[in-house]
């Protein structure tokens, strides 16, 4: 137990730290029969209390499909579905909810707009530009369009801190440029890129940009309508709401000149042999039957960060991640992967030359949940010269026994590999 | 923690930490390479067969200690055997790290044995096993990388 003077330090007086975790059943339960010190939320998070009852409550009173029943339960659920919508343009800060396309995740948004405005926008001999610190999910939907297209993907280089090159962002910004494509925060480094600068740059280039909100929306949020890009992408999972709902957020009038996507159900507004006229968006752009209750419960994890508050959180997170970066760097074999100017949520490294997947098996058995492994972005562990990486990421309920218990099992795989 | 004992035995940390036989064989008439995609870990292995048999055998790359170490010992104990042979222990060797010791192991695995800690860890079994996966390629005379995925 932390006295109470430590919690002060560490998260201000109104950060009730244990009164979180009391609201995540999964954080009470032990794994390998030590308590679980979950440090593995830019894979996925755990659902609050909030979250499970809003989707088991959907499934026992609310549930019919949506947009078409005439009958109680189906007016009911497509109210419960719209209203998540306006809380998740009201979580982004959006102008319209009809700007608000609910997919099943952030990798799914990318392709969406791959597939639609850049199958429109790109020709041969264009560019698509990405940059070092992307996911895959944020590189191969435009490299499969750049083949089809004939177009050239090209990337923004990363110094050896794990930031971007804003330098050479400036010369590849051409007039070939189509789109950048740009995370808010590196999942595997947890760089915190300068979004507000890079729309600018492109923007003065007139170079729309997508932004892969995977990992901030956790941590950062956003405020498109402030931030001006062009497009936002989120996972609901890493909001603490389920698996299989995120968003894509565009600007309306993009939308509109969208042509579909996934043809189906849901999705037009008249269908014989001969032509089909579409929906508007945000139906234009949601085929078939969504992931209703998903969607629901969406609402409710950002219901739920709203009542913690998000810049509580996230200066939460930003202690405790001092803390950590802290006792890492205290460690004598330990070597930061990535020292970006500003950080959020996770922290990459590595102990000695143990390979991080046999840090992460002995950690396991302490309890401890970590990331090892390359992160889905492979491109940045080949620009940084390792193979792997472990990765510790944090969220609301992290606390300080959490980063002592990975501190104390890194101990632990020292001992076995001196 | 006594099944993380059972994983990395001290052989097992002695062969990943000071892996036998690494290196190019430029003798070589058989190699392969192989991936493990999830982790990174990546094995090239080299063979030079005469009359049928593994008359040397090498291999190079990076990974987690107890690939290195897999691949270690596994050129140790291939060595003078057919690939009919290789793949015979192989199967061997692949019951002990997915399902663990079985009596009679001593005798048919030899210092495979010490891999009998890897069935309480079914992340790892991939680990264990890349080297063998790696090695059966380059004896069919396939030098198509492969992969555990």
């Amino acid at each position: 137990m932390s006295p109470p003077f430590d919690r002060l330090r560490v998260s201000g007086p109104s950060y009730d730290v244990e009164a979180i975790r009391a609201q995540f059943p999964i954080l009470h339960r032990p794994v390998r029969g030590k308590p679980l010190a979950y440090l593995d939320n830019a894979a996925t998070t755990q659902k609050p209390r909030a979250v499970i009852d809003a989707l088991r409550r959907y499934y026992e009173e609310d549930n019919a499909n949506i947009h078409r029943g005439v009958h109680f339960l189906s007016e009911h659920a497509t109210r419960l579905h719209e209203e998540a919508r306006v809380k998740v343009a009201r979580f982004l800060g959006a102008a319209d909810p009809r700007e608000v396309i609910f997919v099943r995740g952030t990798t799914e948004a990318v392709n969406l707009v791959a597939q639609t405005f850049g199958r429109q926008r790109v020709g041969p001999g264009d560019e698509v530009l990405v940059t070092g610190l992307e996911h895959h999910s944020n590189i191969v939907p435009w490299q499969l369009l750049c083949r089809e297209k004939g177009a050239q993907l090209r990337v923004v280089p990363i110094t050896d801190g794990g930031d971007l090159d804003l330098d050479a962002l400036d010369r590849l910004l051409g007039p070939r440029t189509r789109i950048l494509a740009v995370t808010q925060v590196s999942n595997a480094l947890g760089t915190v890129t300068p979004l507000a600068e890079l729309v600018a740059r492109a923007h003065a280039r007139g170079v729309p940009v997508l932004v892969d909100g995977a990992q901030g929306a956790p941590h950062l949020g956003v405020d498109v309508q402030a931030l001006g890009a062009d497009f936002y992408a989120f996972s609901g999972h890493k909001v603490y709401a389920p698996t299989g709902i995120g968003v894509l957020w565009g600007r309306k009038a993009l939308l509109d000149a969208l042509p579909p996507w996934q043809g189906g159900g849901d999705m037009i507004l008249s269908v014989t042999f001969e032509e089909s006229t579409f929906a508007p968006v945000p139906h234009k752009l949601e085929a078939g039957t969504p992931d209703i209750g998903g969607a629901i419960a969406l609402g409710a994890a950002l219901d739920w960060v709203g009542a913690v508050g998000l810049p509580a959180i996230a200066a939460h997170e930003q202690a405790l991640m001092a803390e950590l970066v802290d006792g890492l760097r205290a460690m004598p074999d330990v070597r930061l992967v990535g020292t970006p100017r500003v950080r959020a949520g996770a922290v990459s490294f590595l102990l000695g030359d143990v390979h991080p997947h046999d840090a992460g098996t002995i950690l396991d058995r302490a309890g401890v949940a970590i990331r090892a492994g390359h992160h889905c972005a492979q491109p940045v562990m080949k620009r940084l010269g390792v193979p792997a990486t472990v990765r510790a990421s944090l969220a609301a309920y992290s606390n300080r026994a959490d980063v002592e218990a990975l501190l104390a099992g890194l101990h632990a795989v020292r001992k076995l590999f001196a | 923690m006594s099944e993380l004992t059972d994983l990395y035995q001290e052989v097992v940390l002695d062969h990943g930490k000071r892996p036998r036989n690494f290196g190019p064989l430029p003798a070589e008439t058989h190699h392969a390479e192989g991936l493990n995609p999830l982790c990174g870990d990546h094995l090239t292995v080299h063979a030079r067969l005469d009359a049928g048999l593994v008359a040397e055998i090498k291999f190079e790359g990076s990974g987690c200690a107890i690939s290195k170490a897999s691949a270690s010992v596994m050129t140790g104990v291939v060595k003078g055997r057919s690939p009919v042979e290789v793949d015979a222990l192989f199967e061997r060797f692949h019951k002990l790290v997915t399902e663990g010791p079985q009596a009679g192991d001593e005798e048919t695995l030899g210092k495979l044995a010490v891999f009998g800690g890897v069935h309480e860890f079914p992340t790892r079994v991939k680990c264990a096993s890349l080297a063998w996966h790696t090695l059966r390629q380059a004896l069919k005379g396939d030098a198509k990388p492969v992969s555990t995925e």
